[in-house]
C-alpha cells in the first residue's frame, strides 16, 4: 500500500487522422484491493477518457480482457496490482488486428475459427422435442466440459510463436475445440474426416512446441494433453489404414 | 446518406435469448442479422454459472417433478406478480429446451446412479440416485423450489449452452456484427422499421431495415454502478424502447439484490458463505445480524439480510473504502481445508480478484443489484406493446415470467424457452410481413442522431459523462435499494428528474468519430438517467411491498389496490414519463402466502372471476397486440390442485 503506480499504455487510434503509435504514461495511487480492470477504468475516468480497452464480465468468465502486462499475455480482470512492480507496461494482445490502443479484433478470428473447424456438432438425427434425451455418462460429460471451458480470451494466440509466421494456424484454441468434439460421442465424424481437419500444418504438425499456450492459459486448460490426444489419435487412424 | 442495410429479422444483442430467436427465424429461411456490442461469446450470458430450471426430474431429490410444480414455485416465488400463463409457457417447454440443447451439444451433467454425499444447508446427506435413470440431465438444487430441478454443466452453465448455441448461429451461417450498438429504432405508425446503429469500431452510423426487430440485450443492472451485471448491461436495449414514446417500460421497480457481492468489482460471492456459518460483521467488527433477526441471524433469506446489511450501513456502521461503503464477511474460523474444497469457487475469487485470502482475511461485501425483472413490456408471443414487428426477449423484456422476484435458474432458462417460443412467432411474422426499406425515414432518423453526436461534441462547459453516471448510480444505491424508504424514494425523483435534464447538457471531450468510449457513455446516458427515475418513480408510487420491492413503510403485500404491473411511457422527452397499471394476467391460482419474506396480505377486492374479465380490456386499453392465440388459452384451469 501507499505506492504510486506507473501505467505505460500503448496509445494508438487508428481512426483519428495522423495518429501514430507511441507509448503515453499514467500514474495513479494504489488503492487496496485494486486490479488492472478497476484501474483501468479509474484512469479512463480520471486522466485519459479516450482510452480503448474492453472489459465484459469482469470476473474471468467472458474473455474480453486478454492484454500484454508486463510481457505476458493475461486477463486484466484477473490481475492484481500488488502482484505487479511500481511501472505495469500494458500492451495490446499482439497476432490480433489492434482496434485501438488496449483493444483487439478477437471476436472475427474466432468466428473464423469456429467456421474452419465447424464446431458443431455433426449429426444427422433430428431432434425429437417428445423424445428423452440421449443418455452420456456423467464422466464424458464432465471431459467435454473440461476442454468447453475456453473461454477464447486470445492468450494463446498471443504467446504462440507458430501463429506469428503461420497465420492459418489454428493454434491451441482452434485444436482445443477439435479435440472437444472429438471427445463427444454426439459428433458423428470419421476418422478419416477428423484426419483432413488436422492432420495439415494449419493443423496439429503446424506447432512447433514451444508450448507458450499451455503457460499463459488463464483457465488452465490442460492443452499440452489437448495436442498428444490429438496427436495420439491421428497415429491410430493412420495405422489402422 | 447513410448506408442502409437490409434484412428480414435483426436481432439486437446475440446472448442466450437473441441467438435462439435468430436461430428459429433462420431454420425458416429467413435472412438474419446480429447485431451485438462485444463478440457474442462474449456476452452475459455466458457469466451465469448455476444452471437452468426445467422439470426433467431425473435426479433423486427432483423425483415426481412436473411442469405443473414448476410453475407453481414461479407464480408464488414471483409473489402473484408474474402472467401465470406465461409461466405456463415457459413451465412446459423448459424440459424441451434442455433437451434440445443437449441434442445440440451441452455438456449438461448426468445422473450417476447410487449413493452420494451432498451438502443440503450445511449439514452431509446420503442421496441414492435412480440407477433407472442413469446418463439422464440431472438437477442441482437452487431457492425457492419445491424439487432439485437445476440442470447445469459444472461451474459453466451459462458459458456452454451460449458456446453451443454460438456454434449453430455459425451452422447456419447467420450473420453477426459485433461491437455494434443499435441507439434508436426506426418507426413509424406503430411499426417497427428497424433501427439506427453505431459501429463501435469506427464511429459510422447506419441504417437497419427489417421486418421484425428483435431486442434481446439484457438487464440494466450497470445502471445501479455497483451490480453483479456484466458492464455492457447499462439499459441500451431497454432505452430502445422507451425512446418511441409508446412502447412502456414495465415493472422497473422490481429489481433483485444480492447481499454478498465482493468489493471493489461485485463479483457474487455464494450464499453458501452465509449458509456454512459465515458471519457478517461491520465497522467495528461487530456481529449485527443477530440483533434484526435473532432467530434466523446471517441464515435469513436473501432480501432480508440485504435489507438489514443496507439498513446498517445507513446508520453509519458501514466500512469506508475507495471503492465506497461496505461490511465484512468473515469466514476464517471456517479453516483452510473447508475454504479450499467446499468454498473453493469464494476462496479462488477472493484470491484471484481481489488479493483477499479468506483464510486470514475478512472479505470485504456489500448487497449489490443483481437482476432487473422488469423490462420491454410484451405480450405472450414476445410483441411489444403499442408496436408492430418489435420482439423482446429475455432479462430486457418483461414478458411477465418473474412478476416481482425471479428464482435462481429460471432465467438463464428462461433466454432458451424464450427464444424457441417467441423465436417462432418472430419468424411467423415475419415470414408475412413485407420489408418497408423507407429511404426517407431511414435518413431522418439517423440524422437525428448523427446531430445529437455533433451537439455532444459541441457542447461548452458541460457536464462529464462519467461524473454524471457516478451520480445516477450512487441515487439508486442510496435510496432505490434494497431498503426502500418514501422520503428517500421522493429525493431520488427530485435528484433524477433534475439529472434527466443535465444529461442535455454533456459534453464530449473526446471529438474522435471512431471508437470512442466517452461518446459511447455520452449517448447511453440520456437512457440511464430515465430509467434510473422510471424505477425510482416507481418505487415510490408502489405503495406495498411485494417480492424484491419491498418497501419499509409499506410492509404488506396489498392485493386489493397493487395486484398490478407498472407501465411507464415517456411520450414527450421534455414532459415527466406517464406511468399506468394493467392486471397482471389471468389468474389461476389466488393469491395467497409465499412462504417467506415478511409482512401480511391485503386481500384482493374483487373475486378472481371479476379480476380475470378485465385482464384483456385493460391490456388490450393499454396497447397490447393481439397474441396470434386468446388470452388464457394455454392456462388449463386449477391443475396445481392436483400436486398441492
Amino acid at each position: 500500500m501507499g505506492r504510486t503506480l506507473t501505467f505505460k499504455i500503448f496509445r494508438y487510434n487508428p481512426n483519428k487522422d495522423n495518429d501514430s503509435p507511441q507509448v503515453e504514461s499514467y500514474q495513479m495511487e494504489e488503492t487496496q484491493r485494486l486490479n488492472v480492470f478497476t484501474a483501468l477504468n479509474t484512469l479512463r475516468e480520471t486522466q485519459a477518457s479516450d482510452l480503448m480497452f474492453d472489459f465484459v464480465c469482469r470476473a474471468g468468465i467472458c474473455g474480453s480482457c486478454g492484454m500484454m502486462i508486463n510481457g505476458r499475455p493475461t486477463l486484466a480482470c484477473r490481475t492484481l496490482t500488488s502482484d505487479l512492480p511500481e511501472t505495469i507496461e500494458l500492451y495490446p494482445l499482439p497476432f490480433f488486428k489492434l482496434l485501438g490502443d488496449l483493444s483487439v479484433d478477437t471476436g472475427i478470428w474466432f468466428r473464423e475459427m469456429a467456421e474452419k473447424v465447424e464446431s458443431w456438432i455433426h449429426t444427422q438425427e433430428e431432434f425429437d422435442p417428445q423424445a428423452t434425451e440421449e443418455r452420456m455418462d456423467n464422466d464424458i460429460a464432465n471431459k467435454i466440459y473440461e476442454a468447453e471451458r475456453c473461454i477464447e480470451c486470445g492468450c494463446c494466440l498471443a504467446g504462440c510463436a507458430t501463429v506469428q509466421v503461420y497465420p492459418d494456424f489454428l493454434g491451441a484454441a482452434g485444436l482445443n475445440r477439435i479435440g472437444r468434439l472429438m471427445n463427444d460421442p454426439r459428433d458423428q465424424r470419421g476418422d478419416q474426416e477428423w484426419f483432413e481437419l488436422v492432420s495439415t500444418e494449419s493443423g496439429v504438425f503446424g506447432c512447433i512446441g514451444m508450448m507458450a499456450c499451455d503457460d499463459v492459459c488463464p483457465k488452465d486448460l490442460p492443452l499440452l494433453e489437448v495436442f498428444s490426444y490429438i496427436r495420439r489419435k491421428l497415429s491410430k487412424i493412420e495405422l489402422s489404414k | 446518406m447513410s448506408k442502409i442495410i437490409t434484412t428480414d429479422v435483426l436481432v439486437i444483442g446475440a446472448g442466450l435469448a437473441g441467438e435462439r430467436a435468430a436461430i428459429a427465424s433462420a431454420s425458416k429461411g429467413l435472412n438474419v442479422i446480429i447485431l451485438s456490442l462485444v463478440p457474442p461469446r462474449r456476452s452475459h450470458s455466458s457469466a451465469a454459472q448455476g444452471g437452468m430450471q426445467a422439470s426433467l426430474g431425473n435426479s433423486a431429490k427432483g423425483k415426481g417433478d412436473n411442469p405443473t410444480i414448476h410453475w407453481l414455485d414461479t407464480v408464488k416465488g414471483s409473489d402473484w406478480g408474474a402472467d401465470q400463463e406465461v409461466v405456463r409457457i415457459f413451465a412446459d417447454n423448459a424440459p424441451i429446451a434442455m433437451r434440445e440443447m443437449a441434442h445440440y451439444g451441452v455438456p449438461w451433467n448426468r445422473v450417476e446412479g447410487g449413493p452420494r454425499d451432498v451438502y443440503i444447508k450445511g449439514k452431509k446427506t446420503t442421496i441414492v440416485e435412480d440407477d433407472e435413470k442413469e446418463g439422464l440431465i440431472t438437477a442441482r438444487d437452487f431457492g425457492g423450489t419445491a424439487k432439485w430441478r437445476t440442470c447445469y454443466t459444472a461451474d459453466g452453465t451459462g458459458h456452454t449452452v451460449l458456446y453451443t448455441m454460438d456454434n449453430l448461429v455459425v451452422q447456419h451461417g447467420i450473420t453477426v456484427h459485433d461491437r455494434m450498438e443499435a441507439i434508436r429504432l426506426i418507426h413509424h405508425d406503430g411499426k417497427c422499421l428497424g433501427a439506427v446503429v453505431r459501429s463501435l469500431r469506427d464511429g459510422e452510423i447506419m441504417a437497419y431495415m427489417s421486418k421484425s426487430t428483435v431486442i434481446a440485450t439484457g438487464g440494466y443492472g450497470r445502471i445501479y454502478g455497483e451490480s453483479t451485471n456484466a458492464i455492457i448491461n447499462e439499459g441500451s436495449g431497454s432505452w430502445l424502447a422507451l425512446q418511441t414514446g409508446v412502447v412502456p417500460l414495465a415493472n422497473m421497480e422490481a429489481v433483485q439484490f444480492h447481499p454478498t457481492g465482493i468489493v471493489p468489482t461485485d463479483i457474487l460471492v455464494t450464499e453458501g458463505c452465509r449458509g456454512d456459518g459465515g458471519l457478517l460483521l461491520d465497522v467495528d467488527e461487530y456481529r449485527f445480524m443477530p440483533d434484526y433477526e435473532p432467530e434466523k441471524q446471517e441464515l435469513a433469506s436473501r432480501d432480508v439480510v440485504s435489507r438489514r446489511m443496507k439498513e446498517h450501513m445507513l446508520k453509519g456502521k458501514g466500512v469506508q473504502s475507495p471503492y465506497g461503503e461496505h461490511l465484512w464477511l468473515d469466514l476464517r474460523h471456517l479453516g483452510e481445508e473447508h475454504l479450499k474444497t467446499k468454498l473453493r469457487e469464494v476462496y479462488d475469487i477472493c484470491m484471484h480478484f481481489i488479493g483477499v485470502n479468506p483464510i486470514k482475511e475478512f472479505i470485504p461485501v456489500r448487497p449489490t443489484q443483481h437482476y432487473s425483472m422488469g423490462g420491454i413490456r410484451v405480450n405472450k408471443d414476445g410483441h411489444a406493446y403499442n408496436m408492430e414487428g418489435l420482439f423482446a426477449l429475455g432479462e430486457v423484456s418483461c414478458w411477465d415470467l418473474h412478476g416481482f422476484n425471479r428464482l435462481g435458474g429460471n432465467s438463464l432458462a428462461e433466454t432458451v424457452v424464450a427464444g424457441m417460443v417467441v423465436g417462432e412467432k418472430i419468424a411467423k411474422y415475419a415470414s408475412k410481413a413485407s420489408l418497408v426499406a423507407d429511404v426517407g425515414l431511414a435518413e431522418e432518423f439517423t440524422k437525428t442522431e448523427k446531430d445529437k453526436i455533433a451537439r455532444l461534441f459541441n457542447n461548452r462547459n458541460g457536464e462529464n459523462v462519467y461524473k454524471l453516471r457516478n451520480e445516477i448510480a450512487s441515487l439508486l444505491t442510496t435510496h432505490v435499494h434494497i431498503f426502500r424508504f418514501g422520503e428517500g424514494l421522493e429525493k431520488a425523483v427530485d435528484c433524477l428528474k433534475n439529472i434527466v435534464k443535465r444529461t442535455e447538457n454533456v459534453q464530449v471531450k473526446t471529438k474522435v468519430l471512431g471508437m470512442n468510449p466517452e461518446l459511447s457513455s455520452a449517448l447511453r446516458l440520456e437512457g440511464m438517467a430515465k430509467q434510473a427515475l422510471l424505477i425510482a418513480e416507481g418505487a415510490l408510487r408502489r405503495t406495498e411491498s411485494r417480492g424484491a420491492h419491498s418497501r419499509e413503510d409499506y410492509p404488506d403485500r396489498d392485493d386489493a389496490n397493487w395486484l398490478s404491473r407498472t407501465l411507464a411511457r415517456w411520450p414527450d422527452p421534455k414532459e415527466d414519463p406517464i406511468f399506468t397499471y394493467e392486471p397482471v394476467g389471468v389468474l389461476d391460482l389466488p393469491p395467497g402466502d409465499r412462504g417467506y419474506g415478511g409482512g401480511q396480505q391485503i386481500s384482493i377486492k374483487e373475486t378472481i372471476e371479476e379480476y380475470n374479465a378485465n385482464v384483456d380490456i385493460v391490456q388490450k386499453a393499454e396497447g397490447r397486440l393481439d397474441p396470434s392465440e386468446p388470452t388464457g388459452s394455454r392456462l388449463p384451469k386449477e391443475r396445481w390442485k392436483e400436486v398441492q
